[in-house]
């Protein structure tokens, strides 16, 4: 039954825009000209392409975060299992959080959080 | 409490029983009838909130807001939704015109997911997963792909830059968004949200005080990320338009704009609705082991408790909005990865000994 509403929601949600697209690209008006197809660049016509390389900065944030994420993800299921386990719930997670707090710890070492 | 499942049960049947209708129409009465709530409630709500943030802001910069349209200003929201559906929607020649189409879709559907999710009263909520909150930070992170696509596609220099932004910011406030959240399912023992309110009824249960000093720091935390995750200000930095313009919007006209907009301040909603769900009980009133007192508090509706928190929450967030000036980008990346990261993993354990130990917060 959740299924069925959950795929509903999601069909509100692309309704919405969908209606909301169709009514201003009906009421709304319609013109063209070169300069209003440029990006806006400050005035000044644009220069090549935007699609440029980044700064690697952000991409090794991304690699992390995957990393952390992930392992996150998997802590889920014990969280749930705590109040059942008692003591013994810290126990069995003591060597995953080691693993998630060298690796914070390392990454930090190493100079990998720090913005360039 | 009243239970609106009752509700719930009574028109299916009405359904079902008194117009005999066969189980492909009921469903499809049911999810027509669902949906059209949630656009009035989305609707309604991106009113209010877009209203307050503007008097809120006025008064907090010593102005009176917007007073000419409607009593006090009232529709002046309204007001502003026409215009953007009147205004031409067009695309620049360079961008990629697939992409730039599909963003705001993803966006609204992670602000649309999450808003369905909220446990409006008891039996009220629009879905509830038995892993509902952990679905909700799936659904959210979304919303990231749709901004990063958004100001990709643009083909925009501001844009491509306020995504790469945007996109650092928001995957890296989600951890310690979801190590908050963790902690909160350690001490509730499940993930479905109506489950999570449950455990907060009772006498001094809401976790804020059930959980004491690991719930209150996870809640300001949760606070901070959340409000980093909704990309507002002090961390509005994808959309900074002293030096982006308008950042990953720059090149959406009219309505495209509009659905930026919209989820922006959903996403505040869904943010603080969700910090009142998880952190300060939901529907749940507040009850302190006095019969008369609780009697009374009991009488109060759900969704009254509900909308008063998460207003209030709001409002909390609307003032760190208008108070802080924007961080730099080193500097919210310091915050989050040097600081929120290494307390929220505190925050986890401390919780964990806690709960472990039964050193949680109960009156018997």
């Amino acid at each position: 039954m959740y299924f069925t509403l959950f795929v509903a929601v999601l069909m509100t949600a692309a309704f919405l825009v969908i209606a909301a697209y169709s009514i201003a690209k009906l009421i709304g008006p319609r013109s063209y000209n070169k300069v209003k197809g440029e990006p806006f660049e400050c005035g000044i016509p644009t220069h090549g392409s935007s699609w440029l390389p980044m700064n690697v900065g952000y991409y090794l944030f991304a690699i992390l975060f995957l990393m952390f994420d992930v392992e996150t993800v998997f802590l889920y299921p014990w969280a749930v299992a705590v109040k059942s386990f008692g003591p013994l719930a810290l126990g069995t997670i003591g060597f995953f959080m080691m693993v998630l707090v060298f690796g914070l710890a390392y990454a930090w070492r190493k100079g990998a959080l720090e913005w360039k | 409490m009243f239970d609106f499942s009752i509700v719930a049960k009574w028109f299916d049947n009405l359904l079902r029983v008194t117009c005999g209708l066969g189980d492909f129409w009921v469903i499809l009465i049911e999810c027509v009838l669902v949906g059209l709530a949630i656009l009035l409630a989305y609707a309604l709500l991106a009113i209010v909130l877009i209203f307050m943030e503007r008097k809120v802001c006025a008064y907090f910069q010593c102005r009176i807001g917007p007073v000419r349209v409607g009593w006090w200003g009232t529709l002046q929201v309204l007001a502003d939704v026409l215009k953007m559906l009147v205004k031409e929607i067009f695309v620049v020649d360079k961008a990629d015109k697939l992409l730039y189409y599909l963003a705001p879709f993803l966006v609204i559907v992670a602000s649309v997911g999450t808003f369905s999710f909220l446990p409006w009263n008891k039996g009220a909520e629009i879905l509830d997963f038995n892993v509902g909150i952990f679905l909700v930070t799936a659904i959210s992170s979304i919303g990231v792909v749709g901004i990063f696509i958004a100001g990709w596609a643009s083909n925009n220099k501001y844009s491509v830059l306020s995504a790469m932004r945007g996109a650092v910011q928001m995957i890296s406030y989600e951890l310690s968004l979801g190590l908050c959240i963790i902690s909160a399912v350690i001490l509730t023992g499940t993930m479905q949200i109506s489950g999570i309110v449950e455990a907060q009824t009772g006498p001094w249960q809401w976790l804020i005080f059930q959980g004491h000093i690991p719930a209150v720091l996870a809640f300001i935390v949760f606070c901070v990320a959340g409000n980093a995750e909704a990309n507002r200000g002090p961390f509005d930095l994808a959309e900074a338009e002293s030096e982006l313009t308008a950042g990953y919007h720059t090149e959406y006209s009219g309505m495209g704009f509009g659905f930026y907009y919209l989820a922006e301040y959903l996403n505040l909603f869904v943010v603080s609705g969700l910090a009142a769900t998880v952190f300060l009980g939901g529907w749940a009133p507040i009850n302190i082991g006095i019969e008369g007192f609780d009697t009374v508090m009991n009488y109060i509706p759900g969704i009254l408790w509900f909308l008063g928190k998460t207003f209030f929450v709001v409002f909390l967030l609307m003032w760190i909005r208008w108070t802080f000036p924007r961080l730099r980008v080193d500097q919210i990346l310091n915050l989050e990865w040097k600081f929120l990261m290494p307390l929220s993993l505190i925050i986890l354990v401390l919780m964990t000994i806690c709960v472990a130990f039964n050193w949680t917060f109960t009156i018997v």
